[in-house]
């Protein structure tokens, strides 16, 4: 893929570059504590977590290991773990 | 008496500069008002109320957001233009790297200005050589005239295709800009000649949506600075080639990335930038009459930094002495350590001094002149300072 001077791209460019790489710790979701409040979803900075089969999974294309969500979860229900790549 | 001079007319530096822009014809002016370059924006804006100028001009509330709004309206197309100085430049630091970084043709007057503290307003050229690596062509102009003809030929420069970059048009503050001297203003049917409507191949526009200045990773990032510092050495060419093109239109050239004086036979050559070398001239044509061989080149292009051209023209001096109006604090000062880097690597090992003065206003004499030709004189039996602050009230500190 060439480069455009002034780094100009079509729209959607987040589509194609995935920005989860730069994670440390990686959130994991017990869904039997959740509730389905959906207050994850909600705090999530980078809106990348949403209902899968009515589970809340975070899209770890996009997920930057914030913690935002596991600190929001009124049940506990999310541990940030290291993550070995 | 010939066309030129019958047309000229006694106008202060900023209307003369301000007149220029309107014949560039820019789409959107965005300026925050700042002293020494009040009158340019104060002009433009008259001439925008007074229907003489069809422009939007944006009073902002202040530098950071002057030159913000013209990042908007130069990708939507707009030939944009600003001006400021000294806090004002320094207040746009950051959107002066995105400007270059999204490589938007926008045009800007820097009425070169002492940065605080102290507080100071008179001239130096600190604050545009502070931003010289932002990625924005810089020229140094000598005179009102060549502020007027630069700024000209600055569209034409940064809007070429190849080019695409920024271009600071740099006039000593108070100086240039406030001093009433003759001017030739620029013909509207020539300018319109000269610098055609601006038509960037690529646009913000709703019905074919892109992204400027879009993320880039580590594995893309160092690209587009490499594409920036391409162009940079590209534009030395269409600088020497817009300023023939100028030359052939209007009659006038000041070299395109150099000029010279006295410099055939020159021994002892100063190398400097801006409003300074008037009074330069004058002492070569005195110390020449007392039989002196001192020449004098004058850097218009200090981005991009013409190498191989300085080479050329510095090959046959015996000494050479910078001389500027800027200082590199914990380090020596711009010119002079780009101008060392320039002969390192090349066959000329001629001796360099280098001169820090003017600094916050001073004023810069003839004396102060000869003081650095006998300076460099003595450098060339063996160089003794390599660099000092000139003029320095000793008995102050």
């Amino acid at each position: 893929m060439g480069i455009v001077a002034g780094s100009l791209v079509d729209p959607c460019s987040t589509r194609i570059t995935k920005t989860g790489a730069w994670r440390t710790f990686v959130p994991v979701v017990d869904h039997d504590q959740c509730i389905k409040c959906s207050l994850c979803e909600i705090y999530c900075p980078e809106g990348c977590i949403h209902q899968e089969n009515g589970n809340f999974v975070p899209d770890l294309d996009y997920c930057k290991g914030c913690s935002v969500c596991a600190n929001e979860c009124p049940r506990m229900a999310i541990t940030m773990v290291l993550e070995e790549k | 008496m010939s066309e030129n001079t019958l047309n000229m007319k006694v106008v202060e530096g900023s209307y003369a500069v301000a007149h220029a822009v309107m014949r560039c014809r820019p789409d959107v002016i965005s300026a925050y008002p700042i002293t020494p370059q009040t009158h340019i924006v104060e002009n433009l804006s008259q001439m925008v109320a007074d229907g003489e100028l069809d422009s939007e001009f944006l009073t902002v509330d202040s530098e950071f957001s002057a030159l913000s709004v013209l990042v908007g309206a130069s990708a939507a197309g707009g030939r944009c233009y600003s001006s400021t100085t000294s806090q004002g430049l320094a207040l746009m630091y950051e959107v002066l790297y995105n400007v270059s970084g999204m490589r938007l043709p926008i045009v800007m007057n820097v009425a070169n200005r002492a940065v605080g503290a102290p507080l100071n307003i008179w001239n130096d050229q600190q604050d545009a050589v502070g931003a010289r690596d932002v990625g924005w062509l810089q020229i140094y102009v000598e005179d009102v005239q060549e502020a007027v003809d630069t700024t000209l030929q600055a569209y034409k420069i940064a809007e070429d295709p190849e080019i695409k970059m920024p271009v600071m048009v740099c006039m000593d503050g108070y100086i240039l800009t406030h001093v009433y001297e003759p001017v030739q203003l620029l013909d509207e049917q020539l300018c319109d000649q000269f610098l055609p409507p601006f038509r960037p191949a690529d646009v913000l526009d709703p019905d074919h949506p892109k992204t400027f200045g879009a993320f880039a990773d580590p594995s893309t990032y160092m690209e587009f600075r490499y594409k920036q510092f391409e162009a940079q050495h590209k534009s030395l060419d269409v600088i020497e080639k817009v300023a023939r093109q100028f030359e052939q239109t209007f009659g006038r050239y000041y070299g395109g990335l150099l000029d010279s004086y006295q410099m055939d036979d020159a021994e002892v050559v100063i190398v400097t930038m801006g409003s300074v070398i008037g009074t330069i001239k004058d002492a070569i044509d005195a110390m020449r009459a007392e039989g002196k061989k001192v020449g004098l080149l004058k850097v218009r292009s200090y981005r991009p930094f013409p190498v191989q051209a300085l080479r050329k023209a510095l090959k046959n001096a015996a000494v050479i002495a910078v001389l500027e109006k800027d200082v590199a604090i914990g380090g020596e000062a711009g010119l002079v350590t780009d101008l060392k880097a320039a002969f390192y690597n090349s066959s000329i090992k001629t001796p360099i001094i280098g001169f820090t003065a003017g600094l916050g206003g001073r004023d810069i004499t003839i004396k102060d002149i000869r003081k650095i030709v006998e300076r460099a004189e003595a450098a060339r039996k063996g160089i003794e300072s390599e660099f000092e602050f000139l003029d320095l009230r000793t008995e102050i500190l």
